[in-house]
């Protein structure tokens, strides 16, 4: 025993346990840090500057220069700060304080230095175009909005600056009254580029519309449904795939079905 | 006065650079000067010249990103720059969080926290390789920029130029963890970046030239060093010191009484003094 301890360590022994150490080290950090990330990228209820790329590449691909925060001539735009909860250093909005004013120029875009705000994205045949920016999509909550109880209010679509594309009036009879008109404002989702401005000018409390980004507020029908008297929706069954699903059939009759009980307890 | 300037000069110069850079990048998010534009991660010189973090271009390029042009050409300047200058230059000149780790490694000398810890550090110093190498395969898990999310010195940074939130509390457990933990901790131990600059250093041009026959010994030099592993050759050989690790922040230079260490360029200075052509002399 006593031979075995005046022996000295190696340094092979000494090289391969250090390197035990930082893997174990590394795996505990790891585990803290991989864990952090995952939280704080996690949330997507973000608006993000016009031309940015879908929220997942956005975050990889944003170097956090806040560059295009600078550019922003109206203050729009901010940096997530520590503290706030959000992606730290990604820049966002909030319409509720400062929409996005749809500067025709768009120059918080062209100064990306990573591309994670694409100029192609918000480009039409060769010209900046704000107006194909898709920031996000307003929805609209019609339980609160005073249109809808047959109030007369149209600031969201007055504001809008995309007015009678993005923002429309729909006119229907008020049944309660007999002789008044409900005049109720709907977004398109082909127009809206997601500013806010029509959440800025909402009268209510809390904006009755708002801004939601696109992933979040649009559903999708997908290729099961089409319009078959539009020849336009038509194509996107170009896309569809074909999947075979199987479901296990019950192998006791149908009489059994209802005599057996054992299911409903 | 003439010897506040010699035992300081160069201490003065780096916090006149490191508060004034952090003034412009201030200045270019106020008041929209075009001096500086952007942040530590990547900015605008003039409105013209990109200059971007190579090391989180480094992550992007583990996360799955196609990096844009203007992105490599930022990458590609400050490459060469801190090649030329000396990669851990951006620890000491230009980093925010060094005034904080100065400030710790200053108050812990004064208050005589090293005679009490001086025992054996509970990490090592590779221990920022570790670092910067789990940033990587955590980028490449995650697809994000692993440590771009956590860094302090970003947030630092970010928090000056564009409001601070939360990130005092970086400011002051790094400040904490330098003063009571670990002496030389987060930027001699910890930091993924420096280890990136350091690995980066060790083909840069401007070094810190040991003169041995100058040397008297007092190892001054050793004691105010924020990495004193790089100063292994002092009293020993006249070599200049080769380590990436070293930051070229100058302070032995100042603290040097016999004029035995001094900046100079890599290779000129040993034809000049011994006429050996080999820099290494090993």
């Amino acid at each position: 025993m006593n031979d075995k301890k005046r022996e000295p360590i190696s340094d092979r022994r000494k090289f391969i346990l250090s390197m035990a150490r930082g893997a174990g080290l590394a795996a505990l950090g790891g585990l803290v840090w991989s864990a952090y990330v995952d939280e704080v990228t996690a949330s997507t209820l973000l608006l993000r500057p016009p031309g940015a790329l879908a929220e997942k590449d956005f975050l990889k691909t944003c170097i956090k220069c806040g560059l295009c925060v600078e550019a922003c001539p109206y203050d729009t735009l901010l940096l997530a700060k520590p503290g706030d909860n959000k992606p730290l250093g990604t820049p966002y909005f909030i319409p509720r304080d400062v929409p996005c004013y749809m500067c025709t120029d768009i120059p918080c875009v062209p100064v990306c230095p990573t591309g994670a705000l694409d100029e192609e994205s918000v480009t039409t045949n060769g010209v900046l175009d704000i107006n194909s920016a898709e920031m996000g999509l307003a929805v609209i909550d019609a339980e609160s909005c005073i249109a809808f109880w047959g109030i007369q209010c149209d600031a969201c679509y007055r504001a809008c600056p995309i007015l009678e594309e993005a923002i429309t009036i729909d006119y229907a009879q008020n049944l309660r009254t007999g002789k008044h008109a409900y005049m109720t404002p709907v977004v398109h989702s082909d127009a809206c580029t997601g500013c806010g401005m029509c959440e800025l000018a909402c009268v209510t409390e809390k904006a009755s519309i708002f801004v939601l980004p696109r992933e979040v507020s649009m559903g999708k029908a997908g290729s099961h449904y089409i319009k078959g008297w539009d020849k336009s929706d038509e194509k996107r069954l170009e896309d569809a795939e074909m999947k075979t699903t199987t479901t296990k059939l019950s192998e006791k009759s149908a009489m059994d079905s209802l005599n057996d009980s054992e299911d409903l307890y | 006065m003439k010897t506040v300037w010699n035992n300081y000069r160069y201490l003065i110069m780096r916090r006149v650079v490191q508060v004034g850079l952090l003034f412009l990048y201030f200045g270019g998010n106020a008041w929209g000067w075009t001096i500086l534009r952007g942040n530590l991660s990547s900015s605008r010189i003039f409105d013209m010249v990109p200059m971007s973090d190579p090391y989180a271009a480094l992550q992007m390029l583990a996360a799955g990103v196609l990096l844009a042009s203007d992105l490599l050409i930022g990458v590609a300047v400050a490459t060469v720059f801190y090649l030329l200058i000396g990669g851990r230059v951006f620890c000491s000149w230009v980093c925010p969080v060094n005034m904080i780790t100065d400030a710790a490694a200053w108050l812990r000398e004064k208050l005589e926290i090293n005679r009490v810890q001086n025992g054996k550090v509970p990490i090592s110093r590779n221990m920022r390789y570790w670092v910067l190498g789990l940033s990587l395969v955590i980028s490449a898990a995650m697809g994000v920029a692993a440590f771009e999310f956590i860094s302090p010195i970003s947030m630092v940074h970010r928090g000056i130029v564009f409001g601070l939130g939360f990130g005092w509390a970086a400011m002051l457990v790094i400040f904490l963890f330098d003063l009571f933990v670990l002496k030389n901790g987060w930027c001699g131990h910890v930091c993924p970046l420096g280890g990136f600059y350091s690995l980066l250093g060790r083909f840069s041009l401007i070094r810190v030239h040991h003169d041995e026959e100058a040397c008297t010994l007092c190892m001054k030099c050793k004691v105010i060093c924020p990495e004193p592993q790089v100063l292994y050759m002092v009293g020993k050989e006249t070599i200049p010191v080769l380590s990436g690790e070293c930051t070229n922040c100058a302070r032995c230079i100042e603290v040097c009484d016999d004029d035995a260490l001094g900046f100079s360029i890599r290779k000129l200075v040993d034809n000049k003094t011994t006429g050996d052509k080999d820099e290494s002399n090993k």
